[in-house]
């Protein structure tokens, strides 16, 4: 073992830094190799496809463990972002398909509408759709928070709550048929900023750019974990209460945290429009929500990669289990989420972690 | 008038009256105890005037009114405390939990950048509450008497100038709460620190002055020697097999 020729103790503190930045370097080095280099190339067009929409959960994924894992929120109704990115997205792709001053295709069939109506106008506006993608499910995160975090509802009471609000938007977008498309949804979406997503070419490259997307808010979580803020969100969720009493507002620190996953979910949701070519309720009610929560727990909630990887293998042993055993799914799903919640609490990646420190000291009793 | 005063304080809980009109002042520099039998209100006492407990009459620290603050608030006007089962943050280290009760004031660019250095205060405190050997360590790893430590440690760097102690020495060795009473003193050259405490041996060598609650109200006040000899105080509580 190299250990043998390291130096001595001594040097280990100073040193355990500039490794640590440096394996977090060559994690994302190795990812970015996966993701660009191995899969395509691995990977026809239709499993590519399928793996986009996987990142696009992962996305999600690192949201709510930054939320969860670290800040003790347990997001269930992450559907609410996701949906909200999703159609935002969903409306600017289908007024662009239908062409300048033309209603979408399904306001047509059922709407009975002479003209879009109000809230949907600003939409046609490609830099005000992208913006809105992230910035409107921040904003009403930032809002919700306000009034949830300040009247410190936490725990059951905040995951009821988000539940609750989740299974509204639904409920509300399957109610406005006319300008929502109902249970449908936001079907049969053509182009992408004037891409066809008919073409293999763009479907790629739509795949590149939601693999980059995972990169960046993996950055994004990475960083936010390392900081001050990270350790302060880990005190709010280990010690609420400790934490005023040193004079901080807990309900802020959560606030950010909340505001960050709800703008990485709507990111999320944005991209997997284009990459899945639709958006309806069925995918950001109560049930897609708790599956985003499943992942998380499967790959282990505290940890960076953790909930990415988890995400991105329930979603894939979601897609092979149901292609063979349709009806076995919903109760391995229910095992995934007990399983860890119950044995291992770290979820797998306190099983890599528990690996190396085995290793770990096993080395230090050989040398 | 500097330091902590107390006036008609009164705390009620569902009809009960925990706290019944306590009028207490606590000049800057004091180390006052508090003691009396279980049920006295002493924590009560203390929660209210850290804001967890609503109370109604007057207490102000340094001239500032802290009836109606928010907790977070009154901590920003230099007011620390402790809790009986301590509270430090288990799964961060030593250093972690010191640099965070020394960042209220830090703002949003800082907070969102990596720790580069250890803070000068955070260093001092390590040296203080004599916890630098074990700084890496998760805090939830450390023996009893060091995690009490850590907490006065955070409430120096929180640059807490009054410090409220609730019971910092039960369930320590009597090396660990000689250290502690050493700690104590020292704190008491630049802070205002009022302890609650069961532990008469522990009172009588290291009080500069007593105040014994009994029934929500506040029974005698004095050096130890005065409230020794009172025969209310006797009669209620030092009357009792305590170890005298």
């Amino acid at each position: 073992m190299t250990t043998l020729q390291d130096p001595p103790v001594a040097v280990e503190a100073s040193a355990a830094k500039a490794p640590r930045r440096f394996h977090a370097l060559i994690g994302f080095g190795l990812a970015a190799v996966v993701l660009f280099a191995l899969a395509p190339v691995a990977l026809g067009d239709f499993r590519l496809g399928l793996l986009a929409k996987y990142l696009c959960l992962a996305i999600v994924a690192v949201g709510i463990g930054l939320a969860w894992g670290r800040g003790g929120m347990l997001t269930l109704g992450q559907g609410v972002f996701f949906g909200l990115g999703g159609y935002a997205m969903a409306m600017h792709l289908k007024l662009a398909d239908a062409g300048p001053g033309e209603l979408p295709d399904f306001m047509q069939l059922y709407g009975q509408l002479d003209a879009l109506p109000w809230w949907w106008k600003p939409f046609a506006n490609p830099a005000f759709a992208l913006a809105a993608t992230v910035l409107l499910p921040m904003l009403v995160a930032f809002l919700l928070g306000l009034l949830i975090f300040r009247r410190r509802v936490r725990g059951a009471y905040f995951a009821i709550l988000s539940q609750a609000l989740c299974a509204a938007l639904a409920i509300f977008l399957i109610g406005q048929q006319g300008t929502t498309g109902g249970t449908n949804g936001l079907t049969d979406i053509q182009g992408f900023f004037g891409y066809d997503l008919n073409d293999p070419i763009n479907r790629r490259m739509i795949y590149f750019i939601v693999a980059a997307a995972l990169l960046a808010v993996l950055g994004v979580a990475w960083q936010l974990m390392r900081s001050r803020f990270g350790e302060l969100l880990v005190a709010v969720r280990d010690g609420e209460e400790r934490v005023r009493f040193l004079g901080y507002d807990p309900a802020n620190v959560k606030l950010v945290a909340y505001v960050v996953a709800a703008g990485m979910a709507g990111l999320a949701g944005a991209l997997f429009v284009p990459a899945v070519g639709i958006i309806s309720p069925a995918m950001i009610g109560v049930v897609p929500s708790i599956e985003f929560v499943i992942g998380v727990a499967v790959g282990g909630r505290a940890s960076l990669i953790g909930p990415a990887l988890g995400a991105i293998a329930v979603a894939w042993a979601k897609t092979a289990l149901s292609e063979k055993l349709p009806s076995a799914w919903t109760y391995f799903e229910g095992l995934l989420f007990i399983l860890p919640v119950v044995f291992l609490p770290g979820g797998l990646a306190s099983l890599a972690m528990y690996l190396r420190r085995r290793r770990s000291t096993s080395t230090e009793v050989t040398s | 008038m500097s330091g902590l005063v107390v006036r008609d304080l009164q705390v009620v809980f569902d009809g009960f009256v925990a706290v019944g009109g306590v009028d207490l002042t606590v000049p800057s520099g004091d180390v006052r105890f508090i003691i009396g039998p279980n049920g006295a209100g002493k924590t009560t006492l203390i929660d209210a005037i850290t804001g967890l407990a609503r109370a109604t009459g007057a207490v102000t620290f340094d001239e500032h009114e802290l009836l109606g603050r928010k907790v977070h608030k009154i901590a920003r006007l230099g007011v620390g405390r402790t809790f009986q089962n301590s509270t430090v943050f288990e799964e961060l280290t030593v250093l972690q939990n010191l640099d965070i009760a020394a960042g209220w004031h830090r703002g949003p660019l800082t907070l969102l950048r990596r720790r580069s250095s250890v803070p000068p205060e955070v260093q001092n405190a390590l040296e203080t509450v004599r916890l630098t050997a074990v700084r890496d360590q998760l805090a939830g790893t450390l023996p009893h008497g060091q995690k009490q430590w850590l907490e006065i440690g955070m409430l120096l760097v929180q640059n807490a100038k009054l410090f409220l102690l609730d019971e910092p020495v039960a369930g320590m060795s009597h090396e660990e709460r000689d250290a502690t009473g050493e700690l104590l003193g020292e704190l008491s050259r630049e802070h205002t620190v009022v302890v609650i405490e069961h532990d008469m041996d522990f009172l009588r060598r290291f009080a500069r002055s007593v105040t014994v609650m009994h029934a929500g109200k506040v029974l005698s006040e004095g050096t130890v020697a005065q409230v020794q000899a009172d025969p209310k105080v006797q009669e209620v509580y030092l009357g009792h097999p305590v170890e005298a």
